[in-house]
C-alpha cells in the first residue's frame, strides 16, 4: 500500500514531467533547438492563471484558457525576436539566446510580481474535484494526480493523432525530416515553425496549471528545475518523439520519487541521472529515439 | 623578434604569440595601473575569477570548437577540482610550506578531475550530439549532488566519511569538519592571486594551442569534421577523442582550484549547470574555436555584470537583453551580411579578408 | 575576428549604458520631508548638521531563488535609515544595497563595489555561504559586518571578532528547539523534514539531531530535499505519516514549508508542525491559505503580531511603504539598522570616522551595549559576534501567532 501510494505520486509527478516534455520534444523535433525557455513561459503561464482564477476569481477553465492564449503570443513573438533571426546560424547560437530568453523572462517576472513566493490555488480543486480515496483511506489519490495523468495521455494522443493525420501535420513532419526539401514542396516552414512554438508554449500553460495546482509554490525561478527535469525526461524518451516525451517524463518522476522514498532523499536526482546515462549508453537515442543512419 | 620576421610567420603560429602577447599586456597593464592605484578594488576583485573563467572558456572551446561535442557538465570538472584541490589546502595546511603545498593543491585537482575526466569521457563520447550534451548535463549534477551529500571529518582517531549527515560521523568533539555537506569547505586560507592566475592562463594556452596545432590536434579536428573519414584513415576515435575530453576536464580542474582558493568558502551548489552554461556562453560568443574569442569574451562578460550593478533592479534584465542582441547581431546569417554591406560602403567596397582567430 | 569586434562594441556600449545609470547610487535618504529645523529635537550628540551620512553597505540575493529573503533585507534596512534621516532631519545614513544572487564570488564583489563607493558599515550578507566569504574580507580588511540573518557558526568565525549577527546561530536554534519539545513533551515521535543543499536547515537540523539524542527525544524519520527535487515534497510527507511521526520538526524557510502544509493536508495528516525562524512569512505568503497552518509552532525571536510599539510601528510603516508584512528577514536588517543608530547616538561613531575606526570602535560598543529592538529586548552580543536573545516560541492561531513561551 505504501508502495503504491509512493508509485502513484511518482506517476503524478511524471506526468508533469511528460506535459513539458512534450513542448520540448516538438519543438525540438520540428525546430532541431533545444528551447531552455520553455521552463520560464510555464512560469509565466502560471502567474497568469494565479491572478485571474486566484486574485480575480475567475472561472478555471477560462483561466486556464487565458494563460494559454498568453503563452502562445508569447511563444510566437519570442520565436519571431529572437530565434527566427538565427535559423540558420550554427545550433549553439540558438541555444545561448535560449538561455537569453530564459533570463530575461524570469527578471521580467520577479520585476513585475517580486521575488516572492505565491501560493497557487489549484484549478482542479476550483472546478471541484475531490480526491478518490480507496481502501477505506489507506491509499488517497489526489484529484490534481488523476486530472495530470489523464490529461497527458488525451494531450499526448492528439498531439500524435494532429501529426499524423492533419496537413499541417504533415507539414510538420516534412520540416523536421528536411527542412530545404519541405521548403521546395511548397511547405511554408517559418509558419510551421511558427505553429510549432505557439503549440508548444500552450502545452507549457497547461504543463503550468497542472505542475503549480500540485505542487503550489509559484515564483519567478518555478519553472527551472522542472524544465531541466522535462528535458532530460524529453531525450530519456528519445528526443523528438511524442510518446518517447511520455514515457520518459512518467519513468522519470517514478524513478525519483521511488529513490526518494526507498534509497536517498539527498542522492535521488543523482540516481534519476545516473539511470538516464545508463539508458542512454545501452540506447543511445532514447527509450523510443529513431535510430540515425550516418551516411557516408 | 624583428618584425619582418612575424610576417613571414606562418598564420597560426602568428596568431597564437597575438593571443600570448594579449594576456601579458593585460598583466602588466594591470600591474602598471593598480601600482599607480588606479583600478578600483572591484575591478582588482575579479582579476582571480576572470582568470578561472578564461581558463574554463579556453578549455571547454577544446572540447566544444575542436573536439566538436557540446559539453554542458564543465562545471562539474571544475567542481571536483576545486574541492580536491581546497580539501588537500586545507589538510597540508601550515605544516607544509606555501611553496609546496600551493603546487601540490593544483596539480592534485588537476589530476583528480582528470580522473573525472576519464570516467565520464569513457561512456560519454559514444554519443552525440544534444545526447552526449545531456549525459554531461546529468554528470555535473551527479557530481554537484554527490558532494552536497558528502560528510568528511577528521579527529585524532583518523579520518570518518559519511554520506547521510555530520552527526553519523561519529567524531570527537575536538574533530574539524573538512567537507560539511551542503556547507562545503568553510575557513578556507585564500592564496589565490592575479599572477598565480596569470600564469596558468599563460601555461594553459601552451599546452592547449600546442596540443591543437599537433598530431593529436589535427586528428581531432578531423574527427569533429568527418568522423567516418577520420576513422577510415586509421585515426582511433576514441583514443583522440578521450585525450581531448580529458585535457578539457585537466584545466577545468586547474581552473576550479584557483576559483576555490580566492574565497573562504567553497559549496558544491556553485558548480551547478547554470555555471556550465555560463563557460558555454563565453565559448559561443567568442567565437566557437577561437581561442582568443573565448579569452575576451570570458574577461568581458565576467565584468559586465559588475559594471551594470549601477542599474540597480533592471541589472539582470539588462544583461539578459545584451545577451540575446550579442548573439542575433553576431550569428544572424541576415545581420551579418547587413553589417558587412555597411563595412564595405565605409572601407570602399574592400573585400574584406577572412579573419583567423 | 569580426565577430568578436562587434561582440566587443555591443559591450562597450552596454558599459557606457551602465555607467550613465551608475551615478545614480540608491541612497534610500529622501526619506526627510523639508522641515531641517526639526534637526535640532532629536538625536542630541550626533554629527547631525555637518550633513555627511555615515555610510552602510548592505549585500544580499535581489535575484534568483533565494531573492525574496534579500529583498525583505533591503525594504527593512531601507525603511530604518528612511525613519531614521526623516526623524533627525539630516542625512544620518545613506543606504546602497548590492546583489549578490546569493553567491560567494557575486558577495565578494559586491564588497569590493560598496568599498569603492565608501562603505563604512556592512549590514548583511543575508545569506550563509556568502557571509563567510565577505566575513573573511572584513577580518582582512578591518570592516565592520552585521548580518541580519546569516546564521551559520562559520560566518562569525571567519569574521575573527568583525562580524556580528543579529540571528540566532544555527546550533543555537537547533538545540533551543530540542529542549523546548523535550520539555514540554510536544511529541512522542518526532519527524524531520529538512533542506540537505542549505547551509542554514543543516546546520539546525545536525544541532537538533544531537540534542534530541541527549534528551531521549524518539526521532522516528529523517527525511530531507535538496534546492533541486522541492519541487515535490509529498513524499517526504508520507514518510513521516507512515512512520507515525505526531511531531514534525521543520527547519526550512517558508517556501517549502508552505508546501509541506499543503502535501499533509491533501492526505489528511495533522501532526504538529515546528518550525525555526526561517518559518516566519509564512503566513505572508500570496494565496496561502492560512487555517493550514494553525496550529504551526515556531522558534522565532520576532513575530509581526506583537503587541509593543515598536514591533507595531514597524509593522505599520512597513506594510505602508512596501505593502506586504514583515517578516524576520526584514525586522533583523530593520534592527542592524537600529542598533548602529544606537552607537551614532551614543557617540560611538560619527560620519568622519574612517571605516577600520568605526570598526574598533563598533566593535567594543556592540559587545558591551545592550540593544531592545522589533526582534527582543536587550540583546547582548558576545566578544565572537553571537547574539543572545531570548527565544519565543509561537502558535499560529486564526492567521497570527501567539505567544506560548519563552526558554532561556
Amino acid at each position: 500500500m505504501q508502495f503504491l501510494s509512493y508509485l502513484i505520486s511518482g506517476i503524478s509527478l511524471g506526468s508533469v514531467y511528460a506535459l513539458i516534455a512534450l513542448g520540448y520534444t516538438m519543438v525540438y523535433g520540428i525546430a532541431k533547438m533545444l528551447n531552455f525557455a520553455h521552463g520560464d513561459i510555464i512560469m509565466i503561464g502560471s502567474y497568469v492563471i494565479f491572478f485571474a482564477f486566484g486574485s480575480f476569481g475567475m472561472n478555471p477553465i477560462l483561466s486556464v484558457i487565458l494563460s494559454m492564449v498568453v503563452c502562445t503570443i508569447l511563444g510566437v513573438t519570442i520565436e519571431r525576436v529572437a530565434y527566427r533571426p538565427l535559423r540558420e546560424a550554427p545550433s549553439l547560437a540558438v541555444l545561448i539566446t535560449a538561455i537569453g530568453v530564459s533570463y530575461l523572462l524570469q527578471q521580467v517576472a520577479q520585476l513585475l510580481w517580486s521575488a516572492n513566493p505565491k501560493s497557487f490555488q489549484s484549478i482542479v480543486t476550483g472546478i471541484g474535484l475531490k480526491p478518490l480515496v480507496l481502501f477505506d483511506g489507506q491509499l488517497t489519490i489526489s484529484a490534481e494526480a488523476i486530472v495530470t495523468i489523464i490529461a497527458c495521455v488525451i494531450i499526448m494522443v492528439a498531439l500524435t493523432a494532429f501529426v499524423n493525420h492533419t496537413v499541417p501535420g504533415h507539414a510538420m513532419l516534412a520540416v523536421s525530416e528536411d527542412r530545404g526539401a519541405a521548403q521546395l514542396m511548397g511547405v511554408n516552414v517559418n509558419g510551421t515553425i511558427a505553429l510549432t512554438f505557439a503549440i508548444g508554449s500552450a502545452l507549457a500553460a497547461v504543463a503550468g496549471a497542472l505542475l503549480c495546482s500540485s505542487y503550489p509554490t509559484l515564483s519567478p525561478t518555478t519553472g527551472a528545475m522542472p524544465g531541466i527535469k522535462a528535458f532530460v525526461a524529453a531525450v530519456f524518451g528519445g528526443i523528438g518523439s511524442i510518446p518517447g516525451a511520455f514515457l520518459g517524463g512518467v519513468l522519470l518522476g517514478v524513478i525519483e520519487n521511488l529513490s526518494k522514498a526507498y534509497i536517498s532523499t539527498q542522492l535521488s536526482d543523482a540516481i534519476v541521472f545516473l539511470v538516464l546515462i545508463v539508458v542512454l549508453v545501452v540506447k543511445p537515442t532514447g527509450l523510443l529515439g529513431k535510430k540515425i543512419n550516418v551516411k557516408v | 623578434m624583428p618584425l619582418s620576421r612575424l610576417k613571414h610567420m606562418k598564420k597560426t603560429t602568428r596568431s597564437n604569440l597575438i593571443t600570448f602577447a594579449i594576456v601579458i599586456v593585460f598583466y602588466l597593464v594591470v600591474q602598471i595601473l593598480s601600482g599607480a592605484g588606479v583600478t578600483s578594488r572591484s575591478f582588482e576583485g575579479q582579476l582571480v575569477p576572470i582568470c578561472a573563467y578564461v581558463m574554463l572558456a579556453i578549455s571547454l572551446n577544446l572540447t566544444v570548437g575542436f573536439l566538436g561535442e557540446l559539453s554542458l557538465g564543465h562545471a562539474g570538472f571544475m567542481s571536483v577540482g576545486a574541492f580536491s584541490g581546497v580539501l588537500l589546502w586545507t589538510v597540508l595546511g601550515d605544516s607544509v610550506p606555501v611553496y609546496v603545498a600551493l603546487p601540490l593543491a593544483f596539480i592534485v585537482g588537476g589530476v583528480v578531475a582528470g580522473i573525472f575526466g576519464v570516467i565520464v569521457g569513457v561512456p560519454v563520447l559514444r554519443l552525440s550530439g544534444d545526447y552526449l550534451a545531456i549525459v554531461t548535463l546529468a554528470f555535473g549534477e551527479i557530481i554537484k549532488n554527490i558532494i552536497n551529500a558528502c560528510y568528511l571529518g577528521i579527529d585524532e582517531n583518523g579520518l570518518h566519511f559519511s554520506m547521510t549527515d555530520a552527526t553519523s560521523l561519529g567524531m570527537e568533539p575536538d574533530g574539524k569538519m573538512l567537507i560539511n555537506g551542503a556547507m562545503g569547505i568553510t575557513g578556507i586560507q585564500k592564496a589565490s592571486t592575479f599572477t598565480i592566475g596569470i600564469v596558468l592562463v599563460l601555461i594553459t594556452l601552451i599546452v592547449i594551442l600546442n596540443m591543437i596545432n599537433s598530431r593529436t590536434g589535427r586528428a581531432v579536428m578531423a574527427i569533429r569534421d568527418n568522423e567516418i573519414a577520420a576513422q577510415s584513415v586509421g585515426i582511433n576515435l576514441t583514443r583522440y577523442k578521450l585525450t581531448a575530453f580529458v585535457m578539457s576536464a585537466v584545466f577545468a580542474g586547474f581552473a576550479g582550484v584557483l576559483y576555490g582558493l580566492n574565497y573562504s568558502s567553497l559549496v558544491a551548489s556553485r558548480f551547478d549547470y547554470n555555471t556550465s552554461i555560463q563557460i558555454l556562453v563565453f565559448v559561443v560568443l567568442g567565437g566557437i574555436g577561437s581561442i582568443r574569442g573565448s579569452i575576451i569574451a570570458a574577461a568581458l562578460l565576467t565584468v559586465l555584470p559588475e559594471v551594470l550593478r549601477g542599474l540597480q533592479d533592471y541589472r539582470m534584465l539588462i544583461y539578459a537583453i545584451v545577451l540575446i542582441v550579442v548573439m542575433i547581431f553576431n550569428q544572424s546569417p541576415q545581420i551579418v551580411a547587413w553589417r558587412k554591406r555597411i563595412v564595405a560602403r565605409f572601407t570602399g567596397k574592400k573585400d574584406e579578408k577572412k579573419g583567423v582567430a | 575576428m569580426k565577430k568578436l569586434i562587434s561582440g566587443m562594441l555591443a559591450a562597450t556600449m552596454a558599459l557606457s549604458l551602465a555607467a550613465c545609470g551608475g551615478t545614480e547610487t540608491s541612497s534610500a535618504a529622501t526619506g526627510s520631508d523639508g522641515s531641517s529645523s526639526a534637526a535640532t529635537s532629536e538625536g542630541g550628540t550626533t554629527a547631525e548638521g555637518t550633513g555627511t551620512p555615515i555610510h552602510l553597505g548592505g549585500i544580499g540575493p535581489l535575484t534568483g531563488d533565494n531573492a525574496a529573503y534579500g529583498i525583505a533585507v533591503n525594504n527593512g534596512a531601507e525603511l530604518a535609515v528612511n525613519e531614521i534621516n526623516a526623524a533627525a532631519g539630516t542625512e544620518v545614513f545613506a543606504l546602497d544595497f548590492q546583489d549578490d544572487e546569493s553567491d560567494s564570488e557575486k558577495a565578494v564583489n559586491a564588497f569590493n563595489t560598496l568599498l569603492d563607493g565608501g562603505m563604512q558599515v556592512l549590514v548583511g550578507p543575508v545569506t550563509s555561504n556568502p557571509s563567510i566569504s565577505v566575513a573573511a574580507e572584513c577580518a582582512s580588511e578591518n570592516i565592520f559586518m552585521l548580518t541580519p540573518s546569516a546564521s551559520s557558526v562559520d560566518v562569525v568565525t571567519a569574521g575573527e571578532g568583525t562580524a556580528f549577527q543579529m540571528c540566532f546561530t544555527d546550533p543555537n536554534q537547533g538545540l533551543t528547539a530540542a529542549d523546548y519539545i523535550a520539555d514540554n513533551s510536544l511529541g512522542t515521535a518526532i519527524g524531520i523534514i529538512y533542506d540537505s543543499s542549505d547551509a542554514y536547515s543543516t546546520g539546525i537540523y545536525t544541532a537538533f539531531a544531537k540534542e534530541a539524542g541527549e534528551r531521549g527525544l524518539n526521532i522516528v524519520q529523517t527525511s530531507s530535499f535538496t534546492s533541486d527535487n522541492n519541487t515535490d515534497l509529498s513524499t517526504q510527507v508520507q514518510q513521516c505519516q507512515q512512520a507515525g511521526a505526531d511531531l514534525v520538526f521543520l527547519p526550512i524557510y517558508y517556501q517549502q514549508a508552505s508546501q509541506v502544509l499543503i502535501a499533509a493536508n491533501n492526505i489528511g495528516y495533522t501532526p504538529t508542525f515546528f518550525g525555526c525562524d526561517g518559518m516566519d512569512g509564512i503566513l505572508g505568503i500570496d494565496g496561502f491559505d492560512t487555517s493550514l497552518a494553525d496550529g504551526l509552532m515556531l522558534l522565532c525571536p520576532f513575530s509581526a503580531y506583537g503587541e509593543d510599539d515598536t514591533t507595531k510601528t514597524f509593522v505599520s510603516a512597513y506594510e505602508a511603504a512596501y505593502g506586504e508584512t514583515p517578516n524576520q528577514f526584514a525586522a533583523d536588517a530593520y534592527d542592524c539598522v537600529y542598533a548602529i543608530y544606537q552607537c551614532v547616538q551614543d557617540g560611538t561613531i560619527t560620519p568622519d570616522m574612517s571605516a577600520q575606526d568605526m570598526c574598533d570602535a563598533l566593535k567594543s560598543a556592540f559587545t558591551s551595549m545592550s540593544f531592545s529592538g522589533t526582534t527582543g529586548e536587550n540583546q547582548t552580543w558576545a566578544a565572537d559576534g553571537t547574539i543572545s536573545k531570548e527565544p519565543k516560541v509561537y502558535q499560529v492561531q486564526d492567521g497570527a501567532y501567539a505567544l506560548v513561551g519563552s526558554e532561556e
